[in-house]
């Protein structure tokens, strides 16, 4: 074993890459759920951006558009899955799931004519005189904006949850709905804002692996990753801040993981592999206080 | 992970079975099970080229039906048994993982042909065909012998078993031959097709120093970490991946099932099927080299044809004694040519490779 060749300032910044994708999809999913709604189509909605976000890309050159693009794709995504739910009163798992194979369907559809094609390059931000400092430069500082975005998000989302009114009225329509359109808040429209908001966020996630990580549009190319989101949510008991560690925990696995054996440590790869889902089980029963919201996944209807 | 890829395969084997209409069973009728998408662009997509080419030979004579991203297990078997039941004469499943899945499916179906690929179970109504990839590994480790500067060659694996490993053992040989400095960094990714994961593993055995690329992957995402790193070298894998040539992509194995594919359905046709043990490389075609590229140097370009050239005229195999297994006991004597049963149940690593398999 030659643990040297491991350049610990690399294996730290390409895990801020690799939690990049499953922090953007994770973050939406939690204020969809924060607001009383399970969506378990973020695996679905994750690859539709990821298809949408290229088309738009390859086709306008540039990947910002891109970006945008694969938000709008996710955000329309989530709207069948919104009207369903909130407004036929579908089974919010069943849909969820049904979601995922359309999506993973929909995307091959779509993606048709464009593998092998590839994506306009996004360049990294060498952020100047922060990008210089060493150790923490290479590290934090040196990414494509994406990854400043992603946390951006999760820290607008955390101060939206914590400060706001309207992130109060979220976190009431999500733990008693019932109560909360008594007092008259319109129910059905926060938890339609909150699963486009968590559409948006599935679709830049994808996109940042079929724009930034891959970068090129395969078939199934999340393989799995919506999953992932969706037990960070439940590891970070709801709450933004434990959100990001969630997240670099299960990018950093994977990363540390491939690390350890191209320098031939002989630790079996079923247990890194195993880490984080361990984890995510005992973080469960320690922290007592991650409590699902209390309408978490229930359907709501007036007249009731 | 595996929820979604159960639930693809179970609604795509619901669709096909609600699909199926009884057509009076004239037309032979051939299934293909994948094991990932059709467009990966590596794997898949040539087995898929392989049944366009049955569709194109036969026209209607024949009809096709395949089932793709089913995943190696239980699933998988009852993707097959829907084939089966829908009026399947032939039925190839097209990946290692499927070898008890389909023994198992062949004794409920004894009068339905079953073509495994690269697996080594053979029964009266199923036939194993593989190619004999290690001599392209040969070839794609001699050139990467020669155009690595720094001396590491990275080497992104799927998963233990004797195909994979032969690739390493022959890549290496021929890398050490003309590169005694050579070292391989072996990382098991433990997947077929995950291009996020595929990705990352390049970019990692890059960041440790390797400066060729070799996948047994078979999405493209490492040759595209490969080219956005700049000065990598990388290999198409099972596709000729001509889209990230001339750099980094300096040459491929590409798998042409499309003979096989043809000549085992015209022996369904005939009623002359036998279930046999097929294992072709570079001479009946089976396996092909893509375009060497401007990016290798004339003399190494040239010597990589010879290479190639000497095994397609049966005058050189890739393990050729003397070599010594990685504990340094003796495996062939000087001059000798592995057999076929060991190679196919190779398990083993050459000496001069570090690190264990997995087991």
């Amino acid at each position: 074993m030659d643990l040297s060749a491991i350049n610990p300032i690399l294996l730290l910044a390409s895990l801020m890459v690799a939690a990049t994708p499953i922090l953007l999809a994770a973050i939406g999913e939690l204020v969809v759920e924060r607001a009383g709604v399970l969506n378990l189509g973020v695996e679905g909605m994750m690859i539709t951006g990821a298809v949408c976000g290229f088309i738009v890309a390859v086709n306008t050159g540039s990947p910002w558009l891109g970006f945008i693009g694969a938000a709008i794709g996710g955000a329309l995504l989530s709207v069948i899955f919104g009207i369903l739910t909130q407004f036929l009163l579908s089974n919010q798992v069943a849909t969820g799931l049904a979601l995922t194979l359309f999506g993973l369907g929909l995307s091959a559809l779509m993606g048709q004519g464009y593998i092998g094609i590839k994506a306009p390059s996004f360049p990294d931000w060498h952020i100047p005189l922060l990008g210089d400092i060493p150790v923490i430069g290479p590290i934090i500082f040196q990414h494509d904006p994406m990854v400043y975005l992603g946390l951006a998000i999760v820290a607008a989302t955390w101060a939206f949850l914590k400060y706001s009114r309207a992130g109060l009225i979220l976190r009431a329509v999500g733990e008693n709905h019932e109560a909360a359109h008594a007092l008259g808040y319109h129910v059905m429209r926060v938890r339609m804002l909150a699963i486009m908001f968590g559409g948006a966020c599935a679709g830049l996630g994808g996109a940042y692996l079929s724009l930034v990580r891959v970068p090129q549009w395969t078939e199934g190319m999340t393989a799995g990753a919506g999953w992932i989101a969706l037990a960070i949510v439940v590891f970070a008991s709801w709450r933004p801040g434990r959100l990001l560690l969630g997240a670099y925990l299960f990018g950093g696995v994977t990363v540390l993981q491939l690390n350890l054996q191209a320098a031939g440590a002989a630790i079996a790869v079923e247990y890194l592999s195993m880490a984080p889902y361990l984890a995510t089980i005992a973080v469960l029963v320690i922290m007592r206080a991650g409590r699902a919201p209390g309408s978490l996944g229930q359907s709501f209807h007036a007249s009731r | 992970m595996k929820i979604n890829k159960l639930l693809t395969g179970a609604t795509i084997a619901l669709g096909l079975a609600t699909g199926a209409f009884a057509d009076g069973h004239e037309k032979t009728k051939v299934g293909f099970v994948y094991v990932g998408p059709v467009g990966d662009g590596g794997w898949t997509y040539e087995h898929n080229q392989g049944r366009l080419a049955v569709e194109e030979h036969f026209g209607d004579a024949v009809e096709t039906v395949f089932v793709e991203s089913v995943p190696e297990g239980p699933d998988a078997e009852r993707v097959m048994t829907q084939m089966a039941l829908q009026g399947a004469d032939l039925i190839f499943t097209t990946s290692f993982g499927y070898m008890d899945q389909t023994i198992n499916v062949a004794g409920k179906f004894p009068d339905v042909k079953f073509e495994h690929a690269t697996g080594y179970k053979q029964a009266d109504n199923v036939s194993v065909y593989s190619a004999r990839f290690y001599e392209g590994r040969a070839v794609q480790g001699h050139i990467a012998g020669h155009m690595t500067e720094s001396n590491v060659i990275g080497y992104i694996a799927s998963f233990p078993i004797p195909e994979v490993i032969r690739g390493i053992n022959s890549a290496y040989l021929h890398a050490k031959e003309v590169n005694p400095d050579v070292e391989f960094k072996v990382v098991w990714a433990y997947t077929w097709f995950d291009p996020a994961k595929e990705a990352e593993a390049a970019s990692v055995l890059i960041e440790q120093g390797a400066d060729v690329i070799l996948q047994h992957t078979d999405s493209t995402a490492p040759q595209a970490a490969a080219q956005a790193a700049g000065n990598v070298v990388t290999f198409g894998q099972a596709s000729d991946m001509a889209e990230f040539g001339p750099f980094p992509r300096v040459s491929s194995i590409i798998d042409n099932w499309s003979p096989y594919y043809i000549a085992r359905t015209q022996a369904v046709i005939d009623g002359t099927w036998e279930s046999t043990n097929t294992w072709d490389g570079i001479a009946p075609g089976m396996v092909e080299i893509g375009e060497i590229t401007e990016a290798v140097p004339a003399e190494v370009k040239a010597s990589a044809e010879a290479l190639i050239a000497s095994m397609e005229a049966g005058e050189y195999h890739p393990f050729t004694g003397p070599i010594n297994k990685q504990d340094g006991s003796a495996w062939l004597a000087d001059g000798e040519v592995a057999d076929d049963g060991t190679l196919a149940g190779m398990n083993f690593y050459v000496e001069g490779l570090s690190g264990d398999i997995p087991q």
